[in-house]
């Protein structure tokens, strides 16, 4: 009994130092970007875009960068939630749980999520080339499309399989067509879902950067059209990062600062809207 | 009226069936694409040189991926025994020791790490674990290196593989049935002991599967291994030593990749390699896990 006594105690020392090293860790990278971040930080960051010479350390800031990752990651999700909507409802209205169908889609879309992204670029960056398409707004949004759409089918078939089945059995039974049960009735139960699953695939697609490296392309100008380069945030990080010049990695740091804000924001948001979202279900 | 609500009906479903027909077909479509790009390779080297030809030269037409390959292995292998035994550890701890509190904000922050975008490790990579490494190499083994190393991709990385480990094995704890708990504490077992006899026993399959998942992650990942391991293409002969991946290989050569005749190709079948590998691991860890949560745990 001596001994299972101390290896209890042993283990539980080991794991609650496990814990704290990875606790610990996890603070220390977000302490990290903050504290090279903050000194770096200034208004020209996030009000500039970038001007001649910004990265030998002349003057400008990311707003470009910015607006590129907004609009990638936006138009993305956007397009991610018409394939995605479609497909939870046909996976939980219009097919039975025993499908073989909607099983083989689940195990799809978590195999698409494990893909990684620099795979789903040189894809991307295959098929442009073979249609003649240049790096572009609208490459990337295609690329982090791919990327993002499985994240998001999946995060909101797991909310859409929450809605009680006795709801749809009692829609059916007063005699409602599948497109009206899936359209109208479900889909009003799985609105607050389908916010916080867009706003996950928009974190992970404002944040990625091995896809849009070939997709997108870098430039040092807004957005304005889908057809020209934009640049992304996390490459402009990237390619900051690389230059030798202090001043220019100062501002990869301010960049990151900037990324992990975006994204801490957004995953908080999500996950607010969910746990509401739990609270009044129906 | 009612016709109009089945034309609806039937309209709706012909419309989602070609989304979900599409959304199935991307995987495969994917695999082709790259196979048949990354055919023209083959025209002059072999799978055999492929894999196991040292030289990467591709304006002598060479391609070998040798030390890609053994740096890509080296990086995961590495990055995995850092994080899985502390993955494992903190679920156990989370799901089983930890009080409520701790656990539901713990599992709450995890899932916020597991989104942070992977060029943020990178850049945390370089600014504290290369220097660090760096230091602990001059001091304990008086080497003299710049820090970007083997070793100091795999912590980056053990760090980015921690949260899906971990997500997983919770997981997998919490849906051991309570009651096979309660009958090992009455039989006087203590609380390590229940895990390691009982909950561990019966997840066994699923952890190995965690594992993978984090392994096939590790694998791809590109851009915060990239800013961290050095890249440079030979054998590295300790931890200390730079390495570089297939993934960075990759990423590294998209500029040049048109001017030089059969580059795009090679580029394609490292890109075919990644896919092929990923999808593989990805795809029998799932079947484990699924195996798992539908037969239920006894």
């Amino acid at each position: 009994m001596r001994i299972a006594e101390y290896e209890e105690i042993f283990f539980k020392v080991l794991m609650w130092l496990a814990f704290l090293l990875m606790a610990g860790t996890l603070l220390f990278i977000i302490g990290t970007i903050a504290l090279k971040g903050i000194p770096a930080m200034n208004w020209d960051m996030v009000t500039k875009s970038a001007k001649g010479g910004f990265y030998l350390g002349k003057e400008g800031g990311v707003l470009h960068a910015i607006a590129g990752s907004f609009c990638i990651a936006g138009g993305a999700g956007i397009i991610s939630i018409f394939i995605s909507v479609p497909l939870v409802i046909f996976l939980n209205v219009y097919l039975n749980k025993k499908s073989v169908f909607s099983s083989v889609t689940r195990f799809f879309m978590e195999i698409l999520t494990g893909v990684p992204s620099i795979v789903i670029g040189t894809i991307c960056f295959t098929f442009m080339m073979y249609i003649g398409m240049r790096a572009s707004l609208l490459g990337g949004i295609i690329a982090i499309t791919i990327l993002i759409t499985p994240v998001m089918c999946r995060s909101l078939d797991e909310i859409a399989s929450q809605v009680p089945e006795e709801l749809m059995t009692a829609t059916f039974a007063l005699g409602s067509t599948k497109y009206e049960a899936g359209f109208i009735v479900f889909f009003r139960q799985i609105v607050p879902g389908i916010v916080s699953s867009f706003l996950l695939a928009f974190g992970r697609g404002i944040g990625d950067a091995a896809a849009v490296l070939f997709t997108a392309g870098f430039t040092d100008n807004m957005p304005s059209s889908l057809f020209e380069p934009v640049a992304s945030l996390s490459l402009a990080i990237f390619f900051q990062l690389e230059m030798p010049i202090e001043a220019v990695r100062q501002r990869a740091y301010a960049s990151a600062l900037i990324l992990t804000f975006i994204i801490l924001i957004i995953s908080i948001l999500s996950r607010m809207i969910a746990a509401r979202y739990r609270k009044f279900k129906v | 009226m009612f016709k109009i609500r089945k034309i609806k009906d039937k309209l709706s479903l012909k419309i989602i069936l070609i989304i979900a027909i599409s959304f199935n077909l991307l995987l495969i479509v994917n695999f082709i694409l790259l196979s048949v790009k990354s055919e023209k390779i083959f025209e002059s080297n072999s799978l055999f040189s492929l894999l196991l030809g040292g030289n990467w030269q591709p304006l002598g037409g060479e391609f070998g991926l040798k030390y890609f390959i053994a740096g890509t292995l080296f990086v995961t292998f590495l990055s995995i025994m850092l994080a899985a035994p502390l993955g494992i550890l903190c679920s156990i701890f989370l799901a089983e020791y930890a009080p409520k509190k701790i656990s539901v904000l713990s599992k709450s922050i995890i899932d916020i790490f597991a989104g942070i975008p992977s060029v943020v490790y990178g850049i945390w990579g370089v600014i504290c674990i290369v220097p660090a490494v760096a230091g602990v190499a001059h001091k304990l083994f008086g080497l003299n290196i710049t820090g970007y190393s083997l070793l100091s991709a795999s912590v980056v990385l053990s760090i980015m593989i921690f949260p899906i480990i971990t997500n997983i094995v919770i997981e997998l704890i919490e849906f051991v049935p309570q009651e096979l708990r309660e009958v090992s504490y009455s039989l006087g077992a203590t609380r390590w002991q229940t895990v390691k006899h009982v909950v561990i026993r019966k997840i066994y399959p699923g952890i190995i599967a965690a594992i993978i998942l984090g392994l096939s992650r590790a694998f791809g990942e590109t851009m915060a291994v990239m800013m961290v391991a050095g890249n440079v293409a030979a054998m590295p002969r300790n931890v200390f030593d730079p390495v570089y991946t297939l993934s960075a290989l990759i990423a590294n050569n998209y500029g040049e990749m048109m001017s030089i005749p059969l580059y795009d190709s090679a580029v394609m079948f490292v890109s075919l390699v990644l896919l092929v590998t990923v999808v593989l691991f990805n795809s029998i860890a799932r079947i484990i896990i699924h195996r798992i949560m539908k037969n239920g745990i006894k």
